[in-house]
């Protein structure tokens, strides 16, 4: 007979010393852990709905301009450093961890429309309504926090006054190169008071340019005559361009996937465009309830934030239809811009109100440093909940977002508006010959041509 | 899958012996796998396949690392008992097997002779560190199994039915003479469950908190001991039974009453789910195996039956009477009557259920209950003279998990689990007969009814059909063209009829409903303020 017995001694399965810590023994048996789908769908649910209860996405304003927001640049050298221009002609650097002005740059006469900084983050580039283009040393002392003086102004390098107006300014990614936009789009050198290049495409204004993140030589630019032109530094004349049905206020290229940009429309949705295939829209990205004023990508190149004119910023997917995240608050006024920070994890908005408000990119997120265990259980709730997101109690509460009555009004209309509109085509389309009349996709129907 | 895939792709080459670790390691495989992957072919979109396959592959690779760790990095292996020889296993004598094993083991075999109070029923916890025994005559005691301590007993001065624990060693619920109470582990009383009635049977389902009790007059109740609430309380109308045990599995509650039917019973619906008639006398006993796919009835007339329960289907049937059934972590399937126990075991895999152990106590000893105590190869007794427990090599599971059931639980280790579990307590809506359903799609449902139009193509075809029979001959004087053609109407309208039938009663039941509608909406305006208010 040979015989053995399940025979454990304590010693051997618990800790030696009270300074130990505690024996865990794993069986990953199924039949050990019965229903194990009706626990992770109950946990799936609580996920849910903890994520709602920590979603705190703001984290604080900063006041200090008189007007309104209207533009903002990132330092792309330093994290914490961020520039906003107001409409009387303030520039303010931004230490967005103290949430304090670091530095002002005074000078401008009229509104400051465009803010950008050199790739390198020593120079400050701005222009506005007075005609000038002033150029401005970036402090590299006062940001290493070492003295916290505040007010700490500045005078310009330069100020090169030229016919226009301007309305946005870019600079070359990895090139000492800056555009201008106006009633012409000029190519500026740090160190010519002259623009180097002129292009010009009709008689519009161009209202905003940007470079493209891959390719130096290449921007894009969108005018007032509802067009969304691509340039290329190397040909003396512009490359293509495209007139959608309404006007388009920014755009932004991705900057992992340089060859597709999004434009910010005035219909309220955002176009992600193919650079090489303007015909047609890779995505309609919708929500919004009035025009979309600025968008930003964030550096991860998966997710853009827009601001918009309905007062509120919202966080799209690169694919997604629909926002991911919507951000409003009832102090904050028209957002005139919005970027992501430099590490995709924050969020800035310039609004009408005078102040730049900071939020999180992912509004449960918990900020500061994780214990290891902390985060392998903020991955397990987040692993079930996409497992479970489908189910319709998940989906309800995952998607659920509180808006302000007058937007959440206002998005009613706009559907009973476009659901009437489609019905009407569908019966005019139901009632005429076969044929006739041929239905374009939402992703083309907004694009009037393309030009080469 | 992947990680199959790997293995038969070198199986040819590899030695005998590690040819057998691999054909090991891929049963071990299949059962993490927890069922077929997804048909991944059918799929038309590109971009979700692409995304089924990656996770399909996870999947894999996981279920092969658990069937790994399973093989070589568990701390214990599990009990055996192997006959040599002539030898049979199941003449061997607990005597035998105590001169063979450790002392910590052997001190696991005891008779505790309480000849006042009994006959005695048991209860363990999950993690079989303690043990609820209740004397009929109002002994209730708690015990802690790993040192034979005796944490509190107490004399309830009335009948008690039956023990369970709740979620923790903390607290325990007793089916007294008129009420079930619940008790702490100090033996205080904390509620008495006065809506349950005079209990004889209780069961607790550990994942909802659900405490759920069967009463003299039949009726089933569910009352979640986390907030008090009375889930479900169903009149089973099958009489009076204590026969009750809940399916670990899904946790769904059978009953077996004394025509010879299990019903099966979830909190959220008054009709049982399932009606089964098992035995030709009544049911005595019932198990379920931990993996819920086997069930053991007995009945009176002195048979025991083992059911598939995802066929609802005999497996086995085996003589003998049965008073209290069990199945081990294991799988196997203790049975006492009278004062003999035996254990069935099935060795060949294929749910053929055999004579594994036997064990007589000492004469006039009647069995009232057996239960396995968890993660060790111990069978508890329960008799009218105290309690017993022998050895029962390789019943028991080796290998705890210290977040599922931990036996060397510290109070501190237990607060945690009880939140924990708290947290995770599943609403009564989650106990299925197919838990594995939760978050699946449904497959798509039958066609809905035909249209009319479908209906009246089906009538015009048999119509058709009638009118291409050539009719036969009759003889002299029943052959006129006339006669012919009245036969071929009639035939005609009796093919028509059953359509016709059905289409006059879809409109009758159609207008009975409009009828109804129009009744409830609308009361003449004089008597409207009488209506009933509709609640919003």
């Amino acid at each position: 007979m040979k015989v053995k017995v399940i025979s454990r001694s304590t010693d051997e399965f618990t800790r030696e010393r009270s300074q130990d810590l505690q024996r865990v023994y794993h069986n990953y048996d199924p039949n050990l852990r019965p229903q194990e789908k009706a626990v992770e769908y109950v946990r799936a649910l609580t996920a849910a709905k903890l994520e709602k209860i920590f979603a705190r996405p703001f984290i604080g304003a900063m006041d200090g301009h008189r007007d309104g927001v209207s533009c903002m640049a990132k330092n792309p050298n330093y994290l914490k450093g961020l520039f906003s221009g107001s409409m009387d002609g303030d520039i303010r650097l931004w230490d967005i961890a103290t949430r304090r002005t670091v530095c002002q740059y005074p000078g401008h006469q009229g509104a400051v429309r465009g803010l950008t900084v050199s790739t390198d983050g020593r120079i400050l580039v701005s222009c506005g309504t007075d005609c000038t283009v002033r150029l401005w040393n970036v402090p590299v002392a006062t940001l290493t926090d070492s003295d916290d003086s505040s007010d700490n102004s500045s005078e310009p390098l330069a100020v090169y006054v030229w016919k226009n107006a301007f309305w946005a300014v870019d600079h070359q990614w990895e090139g000492d190169l800056f555009a201008t936009a106006g009633a012409q789009v000029d190519i500026w050198n740090h160190n010519r008071s002259q623009p180097v290049n002129s292009f010009r495409w009709g008689t519009d204004t161009v209202i905003s340019v940007r470079f493209n993140p891959g390719e130096p030589n290449v921007f894009a630019t969108t005018a007032s005559d509802r067009s969304i032109a691509l340039y290329d530094l190397r040909m003396s004349s512009p490359a293509r361009k495209i007139i959608m049905r309404t006007r388009t206020n920014s755009i932004s290229w991705n900057p992992m996937e340089p060859m597709n940009f999004t434009a910010a429309n005035e219909d309220c949705n955002c176009y992600s465009y193919d650079a090489r295939k303007l015909d047609e829209a890779k995505c309609v990205h919708m929500g919004h309830e009035s025009a979309v004023m600025d968008i930003d990508y964030s550096p991860t190149g998966r997710e853009f934030v827009t601001g918009s004119y309905d007062r509120t910023i919202r966080i799209f997917q690169y694919n997604g239809g629909r926002s991911r995240e919507i951000y409003h608050t009832k102090r904050m006024q028209r957002v005139f811009c919005a970027k992501f920070s430099c590490d995709a994890s924050y969020v800035i908005s310039g609004s009408d109100d005078t102040n730049l408000r900071l939020w999180k990119a992912k509004a449960s997120e918990q900020l500061g440093v994780l214990h290891p265990r902390e985060r392998r259980k903020h991955e397990y709730l987040e692993a079930v909940k996409n497992r479970y997101k489908h189910l319709p109690e998940v989906k309800r509460i995952v998607r659920h977002r509180h808006l302000p009555k007058p937007i959440y009004k206002a998005a009613a209309l706009r559907r009973t508006m476009i659901e009437a509109e489609r019905r009407k085509a569908e019966r005019r389309k139901a009632h005429s010959a076969p044929g006739s009349i041929v239905t374009k996709p939402l992703r083309k129907r907004r694009i009037i041509k393309e030009v080469e | 899958m992947g990680a199959k895939e790997e293995n038969d792709a070198h199986g040819n080459i590899l030695p005998p012996i590690e040819q057998e670790i691999v054909d090991e390691l891929d049963t071990k495989v299949k059962k993490y796998l927890r069922g077929e992957s997804a048909n991944l072919e059918v799929l038309q979109d590109k971009k979700l396949k692409g995304q089924l396959a990656v996770r399909e592959q996870l999947y894999g690779k996981s279920a092969k690392a658990a069937a790994k760790i399973e093989k070589w990095l568990m701390p214990s292996e599990g009990g055996y008992l192997e006959a040599e020889g002539v030898e049979k296993t199941w003449r061997i004598k607990q005597e035998a097997i105590a001169r063979e094993v450790d002392i910590l083991s052997s001190r696991n075999q005891y008779d505790i002779v309480l000849p006042e109070l009994g006959p005695y029923t048991l209860d363990f916890t999950p993690s079989g560190r303690y043990m609820a025994a209740a004397g009929r005559k109002g002994h209730l005691a708690v015990v802690d199994m790993k040192n034979m301590n005796l944490i509190k007993e107490i004399q309830v001065r009335e009948t008690v039915r039956d023990v369970v624990f709740l979620h923790n060693e903390l607290f325990f619920a007793a089916a007294q003479k008129k009420y079930p109470y619940i008790y702490n582990r100090d033996g205080t009383e904390l509620h008495c469950l006065k809506e349950h009635g005079a209990v004889l049977k209780l069961q607790f389902l550990r994942n909802h908190f659900l405490l759920a009790s069967i009463n003299k007059f039949g009726q089933l109740r569910y009352q979640d001991v986390t907030t008090g609430e009375m889930i479900g309380n169903f009149r089973t109308g099958l009489g009076r039974t204590d026969v009750m045990q809940v399916n670990p599995f899904n946790g769904v509650v059978a009953l077996g009453h004394s025509g010879g039917t299990v019903t099966m019973w979830k909190p959220t619906m008054a009709a049982p789910l399932v009606k089964m008639l098992c035995n030709q006398g009544p049911v005595s006993a019932l198990a379920f195996h931990p993996n819920g796919h086997l069930m053991a009835t007995s009945g009176k007339e002195r048979k025991i039956k083992i059911w598939d329960l995802r066929k609802y289907e005999v497996v086995q049937t085996l003589p003998g009477h049965a008073k209290t059934l069990d199945f081990s972590q294991k799988g196997l399937l203790a049975v006492g009557t009278g004062s003999f126990v035996q254990i069935l075991g099935d060795f060949s895999g294929s749910q053929n259920y055999t004579r594994y152990m036997g064990h007589s106590m000492a004469k006039g000893y009647q069995v009232g209950k057996v239960s396995f105590r968890p993660y060790e190869d111990v069978l508890g007794i329960g008799h009218s003279m105290g309690w017993s427990s022998i050895l029962i090599p390789g019943s028991g599971e080796p290998n705890f998990d210290s977040w599922v059931a931990n036996p060397f639980e510290t109070s501190k280790q237990r607060r945690e689990k009880e939140v924990r579990s708290l947290l995770d307590k599943l609403p009564p809506e989650t106990i299925m007969l197919d838990p594995t359903k939760i978050g699946a799609v449904r497959s798509a449902r039958n066609k809905e009814k035909p249209t009319k139009q479908e209906i009246d193509d089906d009538m015009q075809t048999a119509a058709e059909a009638i009118k291409g029979i050539t009719m036969k001959n009759k003889t002299k004087g029943r052959n006129k063209p006339s006669k012919k053609a009245k036969k071929k109407q009639e035939l005609i309208a009796k093919a028509k009829r059953p359509f016709l039938e059905q289409q006059l009663k879809e409109e009758e039941s159609l207008a009975k409903k409009k009828q109804k509608l129009s009744e409830q909406g609308e009361l003449p305006s004089s008597l409207q303020r009488f209506a009933r208010k509709k609640t919003t």
